[in-house]
């Protein structure tokens, strides 16, 4: 039977970066992934990613995964694509399915890293084709480039909902609609704000009542919830879609370490049923350890950390390592994930109803609501200042870990300070050479530069833009609001793209100058 | 939940009981309620008794949602039902290729 010092299941953020860090102390380690392609869900992640420089902010979840995979196989890990782990045994023992037969393998130490599944809710046609998970959607669209539909319902406003909306637009997709019988936006505001400015409507406290069609999804309705979840009558709204995507929660792939005889809980803060765990990310059994999705529903950030603890673990169990150097290391680790479990958004957090920042500036309500902020809540918030000239206007209102805005300014104008989670601020006293390194910076794309008054009765705002056909100068189109409504009419007066933006277009449009204020989006007029 | 002296509701039918709940074997949310009245006050039985999870996705897609409804019909919190037991193999895989591991493990 082949022997190795680690067994890692599952090639994804924790299982990745397990992996390295057991074999930069010298371990044998293979990694076993059920799909074809390895990184999990990183492949899947076209966006930038919040946190701070070592969470790798600022930085698109595919590029992570190729930095992953690049570092595992520089180390020696063999990573093995089609091969599903069918069993796994207390005695550290994996029976793998490898294309027509099944592998033994016994590892000295094994980390499960086996994620998550998304959660369905049921209604009736939910089993139409064209009723898709949010995950299968971004699936087919950034690993296989396939289109799941035209017009699109999004069932679900947390991060995965928002997120997924985006991109469903950006592949060209339109979304007709969010709706959450939540009665509040659960992912970041930012997030929300970006595709409301599209003009996408957000209901929130409405659910879907039926899919309609035949053989295939021809349309949806939607209804209001009282507050025991049951659809008010005379508040359905139909919509024509041809897809309905269910972002409704995820739940951990927890069975292998049920099936080892791990000890199990039911948490509904990791959002299932899990593995107990130690710091360290060690189960009940010694030498077994889980991490990432499958030990607690979070980010892949978290989760990545979670896998080097748990590799660096690993590799003190069987001697690589001292126990100290294991302490320290494993430290400076928890260290980063305590940086990314701060904030609004931390797991202690969820289902907490909070009504002011830690500045103490009441939180938009339209924002939880509508996914914008309201222009009479807008100002209260320390990124929204008013300056001669060109300066950032930082639409950034919740406490969220992240701060590349503050590093990217060359002329420091942005400050969040260390609290990791504090609102950024600008200062006033330095001045903004409209460079525009801020606005691509942003992974939420919060941040504009505006000059209010350029003299001539217009005012210019530099918004960041990431679908194509890109505009070009001179284009003629319109000024959404942050509501996606119509502004006025708006001109492009210069398009950046640049290297260091990775791929953030900055597109800088003209408007008559009482709209500075208001103008956050440009359409460009449909060819007639 | 091995209170076999459990006292239930009547059942009472309700209008979305043909609503398909495990899409792989076709189990209704009607037949899932029934069987918890038919005496199936577990998710294991629940399992035998009408194959929900047993299929193709092998429960990924309706395992929380059989324990809401079985929780909801017993009158009991979701978390406190234990999940069914889980074996290998974890996934649906071909007669043959369980049959070659033992002719591996002869040679």
């Amino acid at each position: 039977m082949k022997r190795y010092d680690m067994i890692v299941i599952g090639a994804g953020p924790a299982g990745l970066s397990a992996a390295i860090e057991a074999a930069k102390r010298g371990m044998q380690v293979v990694v076993y992934d059920e799909n074809a392609k390895p990184g999990g869900q990183l492949f899947k992640q076209i966006h930038k990613f919040f946190g701070s420089k070592e969470h790798k902010a600022k930085i698109r979840g595919f590029h992570i995964g190729e930095e992953l995979l690049a570092e595992a196989s520089a180390l020696g890990v063999q990573v093995v694509l089609n091969a599903i782990v069918i069993g796994l045994f207390p005695e550290k023992e994996i029976t793998v399915k490898i294309d027509s037969h099944v592998e033994h393998i016994k590892g000295d130490t094994i980390l499960i890293a086996t994620g998550a599944s998304e959660n369905m809710v049921t209604f009736p046609g939910w089993t139409l084709p064209g009723v898709i998970g949010a995950g299968a959607a971004q699936t087919m669209m950034n690993l296989h480039g396939t289109l799941p539909g035209k017009r699109v319902l999004m069932l679900g406003s947390g991060n995965v909902g928002l997120v997924v909306s985006f991109q469903l637009m950006q592949a060209g997709c339109e979304v007709v609609a969010l709706a959450d019988a939540a009665p509040r936006v659960g992912g970041y505001g930012v997030h929300a704000a970006k595709i409301a400015r599209c003009g996408v409507p957000f209901y929130l406290s409405h659910t879907i009542v039926s899919a309609e069609g035949e053989d295939c999804v021809t349309g949806v309705t939607i209804g209001e919830v009282d507050a025991s979840w049951q659809i008010i009558p005379g508040t359905e709204k139909h919509f024509d879609v041809d897809t309905i995507c269910l972002a409704v929660g995820l739940s951990p792939m927890s069975k292998l370490c049920d099936m080892a005889g791990c000890a199990m809980e039911d948490n509904p803060g990791k959002a299932g049923f899990v593995p107990v765990v130690n710091a360290y990310g060690e189960t009940s059994i010694p030498g077994i350890y889980a991490a990432g999705d499958v030990s607690g529903i979070e980010e892949a950030s978290s989760a990545m950390i979670e896998g080097r603890i748990a590799g660096i673990a690993a590799a003190a169990r069987l001697g690589f390592i001292s126990q100290e150097e294991c302490k320290a290391q494993a430290a400076q680790q928890e260290e980063a994930l305590s940086g990314l479990r701060q904030g609004m958004f931390a797991p202690g957090m969820r289902g907490k109803k909070i009504t002011e920042t830690e500045e103490g500036v009441a939180i938009s309500e339209n924002l939880l609501r509508h996914g914008f902020v309201a222009e009479d809540e807008i100002e209260r918030f320390p990124g929204v200042t008013h300056n001669i000239g060109v300066h950032p206007v930082i639409e950034c209102t919740q406490n969220i870990p992240c701060n590349p805005c503050q590093d990217a300014c060359p002329k420091h104008c942005i400050r969040i300070g260390s609290n990791i989670t504090a609102l950024p601020s600008v200062n006033p006293e330095q001045r903004c050479t409209g460079c525009g390194m801020c606005v691509a910076s942003c992974s939420g794309q919060a941040i504009f530069l505006v000059n209010e008054d350029c003299g001539d009765g217009t005012a210019e705002i530099t918004l960041p833009y990431e679908f194509l056909p890109l505009p070009e100068k001179g284009n003629k189109g319109i000024a959404l609001g942050r509501d996606g409504k119509t502004v006025c009419s708006a001109e492009v007066v210069q398009v950046r793209s640049a290297k260091a933006f990775d791929c953030t277009h900055l597109l800088t449009m003209k408007v008559p100058k009482e709209f500075a204020g208001k103008a956050r989006f440009f359409r460009k007029e449909e060819q007639a | 939940m091995n209170d076999r002296n459990r006292k239930l509701k009547p059942f009472v039918p309700q209008p979305d009981d043909d609503l398909i709940v495990c899409r792989c074997e076709e189990i209704t949310k009607g037949e899932i309620r029934r069987a918890v009245h038919d005496g199936m006050f577990t998710l294991t039985e629940i399992r035998r008794y009408l194959r929900t999870g047993m299929g193709l996705c092998q429960g990924q897609t309706c395992t929380k949602l059989v324990k809401g409804i079985v929780a909801r019909e017993l009158g009991v919190r979701p978390d406190i039902l234990e999940p069914s037991t889980g074996r290998a193999p974890m996934r649906p895989i071909a007669m043959e290729v369980l049959a070659k591991d033992r002719e591996e493990k002869a040679t």
